[in-house]
């Protein structure tokens, strides 16, 4: 008996030894499937399931916050994290650090012809698992597949919205001469993670990514003592030393830290010393820089230290007036030197 | 970290420095030429200058790999990767000095050339094993501290039959640079550049000993000290130094003992000089043309040797005219000397070489001091 076909049947997604082609960026019914017996198992939710080209969205009540992040590491599995929670904890940070509740992502993926589908299946439960750890749900998404060698593995670039603190007045702009910097824990931490993959590198060390969400830290000091905090950043590409840098500029102010206070794991230290970086320009993936007053920076201090995510945190140095915008540190020998920008590319795909 | 921590701390350097300001005499000035890029390094990076008394002055030498290679090597690197198509390997300070007509090694990547960062020659070994089908070259550069591991690779690229890789030998000699210094008008006419005396190399010293500087201090009635690269190491040299000047002696001292032998490493030495032998002159950035200052690759490892394999000439082309890495690489001028410093050469967009390395004098005191002879915007 032949010729019969069973209406609506589909064979299922190999995810265990399948492989990305051509056909699931396509537009066609193996694109359908990829979105339905993947991405949508593990991050489905109301809104994504409505199916449509844009997804309408409730109303909020405050300002929105609006930011997007690409996402291109290499390896895509790292100690402490992978791309998929990193392009969460990515989005969902900057949000945090413009004083935003964070609400919702999108996501869009880049896919390589061949790469496995159990790989992108280990992404995208990871994605959902930081998801729902950050409370914000996935409420639009988009793939697309290049040919084999066009790109590497999987590229993501999400966009988050949050809702803006009633009362934020947070910018790069706003630190003042006298001001107090803090620091919410280790440096260096997902720079240094990554490296130990390379494969010119492999060198066998427990550090792992400080890969995480900040949202819930940062609600914290907002509510401590929002009206005192100048402006939050995270460290990310370029390390402190950007991030300084870029208040430095954005403020018109000097900033003068302290090396001695600046809290860094023996092992990163020991990572940086050999490969001749300095863990300042490396990035972090889980750390808040913080600026406020003066008069706040003992009660942020101590909130941040109660906070799992700012056990190590530290007072590491002040806003100074200065017409050039130099960022300055005491070292620990007791000298002084510049903290400059980073000049080209020290860690290449590291976020 | 064990053995790093012990020479960073701030009390003994405390302590150092106001040894420093004791011992130095009021009524004269000492200047003393740290040889290394190290060195360099460490002074701008651990504001060493601001433990210093105005009296001590620290001038800023040549060692340092990546600044002294002239123009004409990197267009041989960049002629091996475009022209040749061969996997170009080197260390990443190089991919950004500037060679002829604008280019770089990063440029020549970004234009299809095969050019890949590596941190030691035994990767650029890997690459070769990986690429059968493709000519691999190790641009080897540095002074005697990386030469072994290059003189290892050519050995180990023999016993395995390794036929697509090759070694485009830049190795360059300590001693030889020095000397040209101590000789250079400059110096020994003119007094523009009074050298009280030297912080000898670390890791170079490990490998050559302390023995041949032996020369220089008698010859030229110059102290050297040997001294390692932490900033600790170095505030101690400074203060033999100061000691030595005070009592009128020239000698060698060895401040680095944890590490540095009167006869180095002879096991080295010996690998070396079974693959390497002298060129007969080689072309430094700043210094120009050096005899005996280099190495090249023996005969009798001919097919390794990539100048002799692509039938490479070496062009020597001249520094740009505004430029003053030459001058800032013998002493003779401060980074702050050279008008384009900071404005058209940045380490963004360097235009010679001592912008490029953390080592270079210039790039060290952008990126770490520059702080101190910045003017007020109006």
């Amino acid at each position: 008996m032949s010729g019969q076909v069973k209406a609506g049947y589909a064979r299922a997604l190999d995810i265990k030894r399948g492989r990305v082609d051509l056909s699931h960026g396509g537009g066609g019914r193996a694109m359908v499937q990829l979105v339905r017996e993947l991405f949508a198992r593990h991050l489905g939710n109301t809104w994504l399931e409505q199916g449509n080209d844009g997804t309408v969205l409730p109303p909020i009540s405050g300002r929105l916050v609006l930011t997007t992040d690409s996402h291109v590491v290499a390896p895509l599995f790292f100690p402490g994290g992978d791309i998929g929670s990193l392009a969460v904890h990515g989005t969902v940070n900057d949000l945090a650090v413009m004083g935003a509740r964070p609400l919702w992502l999108t996501a869009g993926f880049i896919l390589e012809e061949g790469f496995p589908l159990g790989d992108l299946d280990r992404i995208a439960a990871s994605m959902a698992r930081a998801c729902a750890a950050a409370g914000v749900l996935l409420v639009a998404g988009d793939t697309k597949v290049v040919e084999h060698g066009k790109g590497d593995g999987v590229f993501i670039t999400t966009t988050g919205v949050g809702e803006a603190h009633p009362h934020c007045t947070l910018s790069g702009s706003a630190a003042r001469p006298g001001d107090v910097v803090l620091l919410s824990g280790t440096l260096g931490d997902h720079g240094m993670a990554i490296m130990s993959q390379r494969e010119n590198l492999g060198f066998d060390t427990p550090i792992e990514s400080d890969s995480a969400a900040l949202h819930g830290l940062t609600a914290r000091l907002m509510a401590c003592a929002g009206a005192d905090i100048r402006l939050m950043r995270d460290p990310t590409r370029g390390g402190l030393a950007a991030t300084m840098n870029e208040i430095a500029d954005q403020s018109g102010v000097g900033v003068l830290l302290d090396e001695a206070a600046i809290p860094l794991r023996p092992e990163v230290a020991a990572a940086c010393e050999l490969l001749g970086l300095d863990p300042l320009n490396v990035a972090n993936e889980g750390k808040l820089v913080l600026v406020c007053a003066e008069q706040a920076a003992t009660a942020l201090l101590a909130t941040m230290r109660a906070h799992p995510l700012g056990r190590a945190a530290a007072r590491i140095g002040g806003i100074t007036t200065d017409a050039n915008h130099f960022v300055q540190m005491r070292t620990q020998l007791g000298g002084c030197r510049m903290v400059d920008w980073l000049s080209g590319e020290q860690l290449p795909r590291i976020c | 970290m064990k053995y790093i921590d012990e020479y960073r701390d701030s009390a003994l350097a405390q302590h150092i420095a106001a040894a420093i300001r004791n011992a130095a005499s009021p009524a004269r000035i000492y200047r003393f030429m740290e040889f290394c890029g190290g060195h360099t390094h460490a002074i701008a990076r651990y504001g060493l200058p601001d433990l210093l008394p105005d009296n001590v002055h620290m001038i800023h030498g040549p060692g340092c790999p990546v600044c002294v290679l002239p123009i004409g090597r990197i267009d041989m690197a960049i002629e091996l990767a475009l022209r040749h198509h061969a996997i170009v390997c080197t260390y990443a300070d190089t991919l950004r000095v500037p060679a002829s007509d604008g280019r770089s090694l990063l440029r020549a990547r970004a234009q299809g050339g095969d050019v890949r960062m590596v941190y030691s020659v035994a990767d650029a070994l890997k690459i070769a094993r990986n690429n059968p089908g493709e000519a691999v070259v190790f641009f080897a550069i540095g002074f005697e501290t990386t030469t072994p591991p290059t003189a290892v690779a050519i050995r180990q690229a023999r016993a395995e039959g390794l036929k697509n890789f090759s070694v485009l030998c830049c190795h360059v000699l300590t001693p030889s640079a020095i000397i040209n210094i101590l000789e250079s008008p400059e110096v020994r006419v003119l007094g523009t550049v009074p050298l009280d005396g030297f912080i000898g190399p670390a890791h170079v010293s490990t490998v050559i000993g302390s023995r041949p500087y032996d020369f220089f201090a008698e010859e030229y009635r110059k102290p050297v000290v040997i001294a390692g690269f932490e900033p600790l190491d170095v505030m101690q040299a400074i203060l033999m130094l100061v000691r030595q000047v005070n009592e009128g002696r020239a000698e060698v001292e060895n401040e680095f003992t944890r590490a540095v032998t009167s006869g180095g490493n002879e096991k080295a030495q010996k690998l070396v000089s079974e693959v390497f032998e002298l060129r007969r002159s080689f072309e430094w950035r700043g210094l120009g043309e050096v005899p005996y200052s280099a190495l090249k690759i023996r005969s009798h490892y001919d097919e390794f040797d990539a100048e002799r394999r692509f039938d490479l000439e070496y062009k020597p082309v001249p520094d740009n005219k505004a430029c003053e890495c030459g001058a800032i690489l013998r002493g003779v001028k401060k980074p702050t000397d050279c008008k384009i410093f900071g404005t058209v050469c940045t380490p963004e967009n360097p235009m010679g070489s001592c912008m490029v390395s953390s080592e270079g004098a210039c790039a060290a005191h952008y990126s770490y001091g520059r702080h101190k002879h910045a003017e007020v915007p109006a």
